[in-house]
């Protein structure tokens, strides 16, 4: 408890782990506040709080996730993420080696995705009280070609593009869940989009939306962007990438990998005459050489998420209820 | 997917949606019910209603292990949780099904009952043993497929003497509730529902066999065509069911053989009647009592009896009284034509127990189904 009393040994923490790892000329001045310079633009923001169980998992780890997870999130507006923040709740108790090495990989995955983390908080709660490590994040990002992008630029007619294959993350995490335990060599495609993303926005800026189909999977980014634009879509199975062995885990865990969470992977919007180009530039790219348009958007009052199957037939890819549980039989 | 790729092919489903095409009289309407779960969930999960002609129409049976259980049941399963503080071990699609005030596994959970999803009854054996300080529950539910593992629990319980550890049993039987269904007067006397012939269980008849359904392909005159959960295997069954309709046929064929026998696994039949005797009536949720439907632990296993162990009170919950699932499970009615559906009943908010797993036919409606309705269909 001490390291989050605000004494010494709090100082030493800060230090040692933070400052030392986080290092760059905003975050040594240690204020409780960040002087930022900013372009003359557009600024976006988000926040996201990681809380992930186990906090190592095979091709990422808590820290490297906080900060992909805010990163996608600032740059789906296709902005060029600049800062970010982020503020430790710690379980008492918890090793400090351990936290030694989230910082670390906080540390590589922030130089990668061209951000400086500027200000932070740390607090340790009771034993019992939290679970390891949770992290707060809050990027912040500029737009360059001044174009605002979201679902509510969508239109009839936008074909839907994917990065890459689906459901990675999830189905790797879901792998060391106590009792679920399956042998897989799935790793979480845990990565930030920055890089992709400049590259789509600044040879196609007609892309409309963009998302990163995180929590819920493609299912669930797709039924927010129906909604939000008041729009239907249409995907094609045969068309989505999903490796072998998700499908495989998915399978027998009686899971849909359109539900599975990812976390770097992301949907573009763009208009139809645009689409081929896009798909061109995006596979070209190292994080989208799996990329594939995979539906389109139609007018439906209702709102409606359509699959057309493999097999042949049509149906609803509908809103999770709370979290996909395994089935029986 | 290696064996599983195989029976989702599209360009052979097309092949037998088209022979299903030629086969169908035009002046006929075939009324077939899929008894299984795991078959509605593929005709819906696949699109296969897209793929029949429209005077081939589908009823969704009740062979949802995890919807027929009724709220008295997970009522005492919570009960054993919080009241008996033990950790109670339950299948996943198990954790979101309400009880009384709509409390679920899953709500209790949250309240701090300690209920863990458990992928087999191996895994609670081996939690009772981690925690020997602890009573250890395992809910066990379901048709004739999970009941041999079950079975072997115990008798592993009783060898290793794991006596920390217990089975709430709630397995029930196939056979009986396809003989209710056959027996309900808008079947049997009235005519109301027509029922063409059944597709009948896959991973089930896999344990007992094919043997079962010649009754009902006797007594009743019912054709049964035993099917695989792949959506080709539905379809190729579709087909079996027309082909013996329009023959005036009624047999039990087996589109399943690379899994189903005659006489099913006998090894396992024979293990479940070591450890399982009938009770004289259990309660199916939305089918009422149903005679010998389900089973309880012998005498000589008690020790391993939850509901020996731990002093159980009958709570009086009952379902919705607008809710049609027990209509909709005998095929009178539809889920188009409950009250409910879709407005206060939901998946996120189940009231009926068709709405409640995604194997029922209300949920599997509304998650996969609602499409029909949309601009575009």
């Amino acid at each position: 408890m001490v390291h989050g009393a605000g004494g010494k040994a709090m100082s030493q923490l800060i230090d040692q782990l933070f400052v030392s790892k986080f290092d760059n000329d905003i975050l040594t001045q240690q204020n409780d506040q960040a002087f930022l310079t900013v372009p003359n633009n557009k600024i976006v923001m988000a926040t996201d709080n990681h809380v992930i169980s186990p906090l190592f998992f095979p091709g990422g780890d808590i820290g490297a996730l906080s900060i992909h997870g805010t990163v996608n999130d600032v740059v789906m507006s296709g902005a060029m993420p600049l800062y970010i923040s982020c503020a430790f709740i710690l379980e008492e108790g918890y090793p400090l080696a351990e936290l030694d090495k989230i910082c670390q990989s906080m540390a590589k995955a922030a130089q990668q995705a061209n951000v400086r983390i500027v200000t932070g908080d740390t607090k340790v709660v009771e034993k019992g009280h939290g679970d390891g490590v949770f992290i707060n994040t809050t990027g912040i990002g500029v737009i360059t070609d001044g174009i605002e992008r979201g679902a509510d630029k969508v239109n009839v007619g936008d074909k839907i593009i994917v990065s890459g294959t689906l459901g990675d993350h999830g189905v790797a995490i879901m792998s060391l869940r106590e009792n679920l335990t399956f042998e897989t060599t799935i790793e979480s495609d845990s990565q930030a989009l920055d890089d992709l993303v400049a590259n789509m926005v600044s040879q196609v800026p007609e892309i409309s939306c963009m998302r990163d189909p995180t929590r819920g999977g493609i299912a669930a980014t797709m039924n927010e962007i129906a909604q939000q634009a008041n729009v239907g879509i249409q995907l094609y199975e045969d068309d989505i990438p999903v490796k072998a062995q998700v499908k495989s885990a998915c399978e027998f865990l009686g899971l849909d990998p359109l539900y599975v969470a990812n976390e770097g992977k992301l949907v573009a919007f763009c208009p139809a005459d645009k689409a081929v180009a896009l798909l061109e530039i995006m596979q070209a790219h190292p994080q989208g050489q799996d990329a594939a348009i995979i539906g389109e958007v139609f007018e439906d009052s209702n709102n409606f998420v359509q699959l057309a199957t493999s097999f042949g037939g049509m149906r609803m890819v509908d809103w999770i209820n709370g979290e996909q549980l395994p089935r029986i039989c | 997917m290696k064996y599983v790729d195989e029976y989702r092919d599209g360009k052979m489903a097309r092949h037998i949606a088209e022979k299903i095409n030629q086969s169908v009289k035009p002046d006929k309407t075939y009324h077939f019910m899929e008894f299984c779960g795991g078959h509605t969930h593929a005709i819906f999960r696949y699109g296969i209603p897209d793929l029949l002609p429209k005077n081939v129409k589908m009823i969704h049976g009740p062979g949802c292990p995890v919807c027929i259980l009724p709220i008295p049941r997970i009522d005492a399963a919570i009960e054993l949780a919080e009241k008996h503080q033990v950790i109670l071990c339950s299948y996943g699609d198990m954790m979101r099904v309400p009880g009384s005030k709509r409390r679920s596994l899953l709500k209790a959970k949250a309240d701090g009952a300690d209920i863990r999803m458990v992928y087999s009854c191996a895994d609670a054996l081996a939690i009772a043993k981690d925690n020997p300080d602890k009573q250890v529950v395992f809910f066990a539910i379901g048709f004739e497929t999970t009941t041999p593992p079950t079975a072997l629990i115990i008798q592993q319980a009783q060898k290793q003497q794991v006596n920390n550890f217990s089975v709430f049993c709630n397995h029930v039987l196939t056979p009986s509730a396809i003989t209710t269904i056959l027996e309900s007067p808008e079947v049997r006397d009235m005519g109301v529902v027509p029922l063409d012939g059944f597709i009948g269980p896959a991973h089930v008849s896999t344990v007992i066999g094919s043997q079962p359904y010649e009754y009902f392909a006797e007594e009743y005159q019912k054709p049964v065509v035993i099917a695989g959960f792949e959506p080709l295997d539905v379809l190729q069954a579709i087909l079996m069911l027309i082909e013996q309709v329009n023959a005036g046929k009624a047999e039990v064929e087996n589109e399943f053989t690379r899994a189903v026998t005659d006489q099913g696994n006998i090894k396992a039949k024979h293990l479940v009647a070591d450890i399982f005797e009938m009770r004289a009536e259990f309660e199916w949720r939305g089918l009422g009592l149903v005679p010998y439907s389900g089973l309880r632990i012998k005498p000589a296993y008690q020790d391993y009896d939850a509901e020996k162990r731990f002093p159980l009170t009958q709570s009086q919950g009952t379902d919705h009284k607008a809710c049609e699932c027990p209509k909709i499970l005998r095929g009178v009615k539809t889920p188009k034509d409950c009250k409910l559906f879709g407005t206060k009943c939901t998946p996120d908010n189940p009231i009926g127990s068709c709405m409640v797993s995604s194997e029922g036919a209300c949920a599997a409606y509304y998650s996969y189904g609602r499409h029909l309705q949309s601009d575009k269909a």
